[in-house]
């Protein structure tokens, strides 16, 4: 099969302008397959991590406890033992799970941390807010608070808290002045504004305040534990296996960021699918290029392969000859539209430095090898026709012509 | 003695129903080995057909045919690829070179098609070749760059790669000038003296079938002489 190999290489190296055209539109092909691989895969990864970028991939919430009652022999409900609505359910054992959990492969970050609802009071004004203790020291292990800082700083201590510019706007509060909040089971105390941070996302800024794990026991009366435990993973799409490592590991009701996402996973698959449609149509292109490129070889080379036929040459020879043409072109092909598309994605910023206004492309998602291998598979598949119309080559009508 | 070719009642009928066009009528003929012989006969008298066939390269339509014992009538297309290849040789009018290949790939081809590459004895055999044809200075000549004369020496050494017992040339010269013929019947008459290389060379050209030791004439289908 050398032979055929020189054979091959001599009839696309003796049409070189015809080999270099046909070279290039493979090459304009797998440009395209893998700057789509990129654009959509970026896409997906800005998506996500402007998403869920900033929220628990995984977490782990207190389970409410039904509430006593006492039934009656033949079924009816006699009494239920209510608790106070201020009263919330917590993860007593925290300080337990917790570094347990940050020995599960995968995970970054593990914050525990103990939420619930208030209202700040600044003079006469009011506002309905969100809590969050966080334990100090862990203040950005979720959500990049220290990124998002506009003034002051995001450590938090005893007596400090930090929210949101929107809220600061409103209830026209500066750094260091001091404000009352009470808690929704009617604890209040004074603190002293910290920071101000700004996540562009309107309903936080205007409503999440952040206060110290101390100072929101204070406020929620919980002397222990913590009511939610938030975990933030080094692969998002790891977050289904890792919830169920941690159950196994725990037995706590660790939930993925994925549940109660579906209808941004359902964005996500239909992005996906449109890039896998543009990706099969730019495979199809390459495909239909090298066969009709190769129809047309065969039917130049009649005579030839005619010839061949007389001298002994066998028909899978001949299909070897011209199956190795289109993969030669599919190779060469995909290795230049593969180079050429890296060179073109250089220029873009790196995942990490995605900005609003530019494409999220992301050079590693390039897919090159897959754009290499299925070109050559495209390219085999696409001369196989030609290649069987030149081995049934008639030796005596092409030798004639 | 046997025969080294053995044609008996060959039929080649083209085209079917009112169209069918009969070339080859019940066509008989042995060739023995180390003959030279011409194949005489004027246009349309199935000269061209007869050696098609005698060269596997198409089947007739009736009759046997049979070459160093083989039935080639009853063979698939691979047998009789691989039996053309190791006992045939062909020259056509028109030299039917690979014109993307030197005079020496081109002289090499039937060995190397057969043997998955280009050996250094087969090269050696083609130089060889090349030499006795008087072409050692064209012998990495590309085919293109060589005169019509060149050309068929060139097809002539090709014919000859594998040490066939039977080379069939279909008017070798007729698309040369008295002179190249010439030289090509030379060539071809001395390969056949000095290896006992049969040839069946099919020619209008009374001249030329007259360096053959032997004539065939062939007319309407049939030898008639």
């Amino acid at each position: 099969m050398l032979y055929g190999l020189k054979i091959a290489l001599r009839y696309l190296t003796a049409s070189k302008a015809q080999t270099a055209l046909l070279v290039l539109g493979v090459a304009v092909g797998v440009f395209i397959f893998i700057f789509m691989s990129a654009l959509i895969g970026g896409l997906a990864e800005f998506i996500l991590s402007r998403t869920v970028g900033d929220i628990s991939h995984v977490t782990i919430k207190a389970e409410d406890a039904d509430p006593p009652i006492l039934i009656s022999p033949d079924g009816h409900v006699l009494a239920v033992v209510e608790q106070g609505r201020a009263r919330t359910a917590t993860l007593a054992d925290a300080a337990t799970w917790v570094p347990l959990i940050e020995t599960v492969p995968g995970v970054t970050a593990v914050s525990p941390q103990i939420t619930g609802a208030g209202f700040l009071t600044r003079g006469a004004q009011v506002a309905q807010v969100g809590v969050t203790g966080l334990e100090p020291g862990r203040e950005s292990a979720i959500l990049d608070l220290d990124g998002y800082m506009v003034e002051g700083t995001a450590r938090l201590g005893s007596g400090l808290i930090v929210l949101g510019q929107t809220l600061a706007d409103d209830l026209s509060l500066r750094l260091g002045q001091t404000l009352r909040l009470q808690s929704s089971g009617g604890v209040s105390t004074v603190l002293t504004l910290s920071g101000i941070y700004r996540t562009g996302n309107g309903m936080m800024d205007r409503s999440s305040i952040f206060v110290s794990l101390p100072t929101a026991r204070t406020l929620f009366a919980l002397p222990q534990g913590v009511t939610r435990i938030e975990i933030k993973l080094a692969d998002l799409n790891a977050a289904d296996a890792t919830a169920l490592r941690i159950r196994a590991l725990t037995g706590l009701d660790a939930v993925p960021w994925t549940d109660g996402a579906e209808q941004l996973m359902e964005a996500l698959n239909a992005q996906a699918q449109t890039g896998y449609f543009l990706k099969s149509f730019a495979l199809i292109t390459i495909v239909i290029g090298v066969a009709s490129a190769l129809l047309l070889s065969t039917y130049r080379r009649r005579p030839e392969i005619g010839i061949m036929r007389a001298m002994g040459a066998g028909r899978s020879f001949v299909v070897f000859v011209f199956v190795t043409q289109g993969a030669l072109v599919g190779l060469l092909g995909g290795l230049s539209g593969a180079a050429l598309g890296y060179l073109a994605l250089l220029p873009f910023p790196t995942r990490d430095a995605f900005r609003p206004g530019t494409l999220p492309m992301d050079i590693t998602q390039g897919s090159y090898g897959l754009a290499i291998t299925l070109t050559v598979l495209g390219a085999i598949l696409a001369s196989i026709l030609p290649a069987r119309a030149a081995a049934r080559v008639d030796p005596v009508t092409a030798i004639s012509q | 003695m046997s025969a080294l070719v053995e044609v008996e009642g060959l039929v080649k009928t083209f085209g079917s129903g009112e169209a069918a066009t009969r070339v080859l009528r019940g066509l008989s003929l042995t060739l023995q080995g180390g003959e030279l012989t011409a194949l005489l006969g004027p246009s349309g008298s199935g000269k061209s057909t007869l050696l098609t066939i005698l060269g596997t390269l198409m089947k007739p339509t009736a009759g046997s045919h049979s070459m160093l014992g083989t039935d080639l009538v009853a063979a698939d297309d691979r047998a009789l690829t691989l039996f053309r290849n190791l006992h045939i040789g062909f020259v056509f009018q028109f030299h039917n070179l690979l014109p993307d290949f030197t005079a020496l790939e081109n002289v090499a081809f039937p060995t190397a098609v057969r043997e998955g590459r280009e050996t250094a004895a087969a090269r050696t055999r083609g130089r060889e070749l090349l030499a006795r044809m008087g072409l050692a200075e064209r012998i990495d000549f590309p085919t293109a760059n060589l005169s019509g004369g060149q050309k068929q020496r060139v097809a002539v050494a090709r014919a000859l790669m594998n040490r066939p017992e039977l080379v069939l040339a279909d008017e070798p010269t007729g698309n040369l000038d008295r002179a190249a013929a010439m030289q090509v019947m030379a060539l071809i008459s001395e390969i056949n003296r000095d290896e006992g290389t049969t040839f069946l060379i099919s020619t209008h050209d009374e001249k030329i079938a007259s360096l053959c030791r032997r004539q065939v004439v062939v007319g309407d289908g049939v030898v008639t002489g």
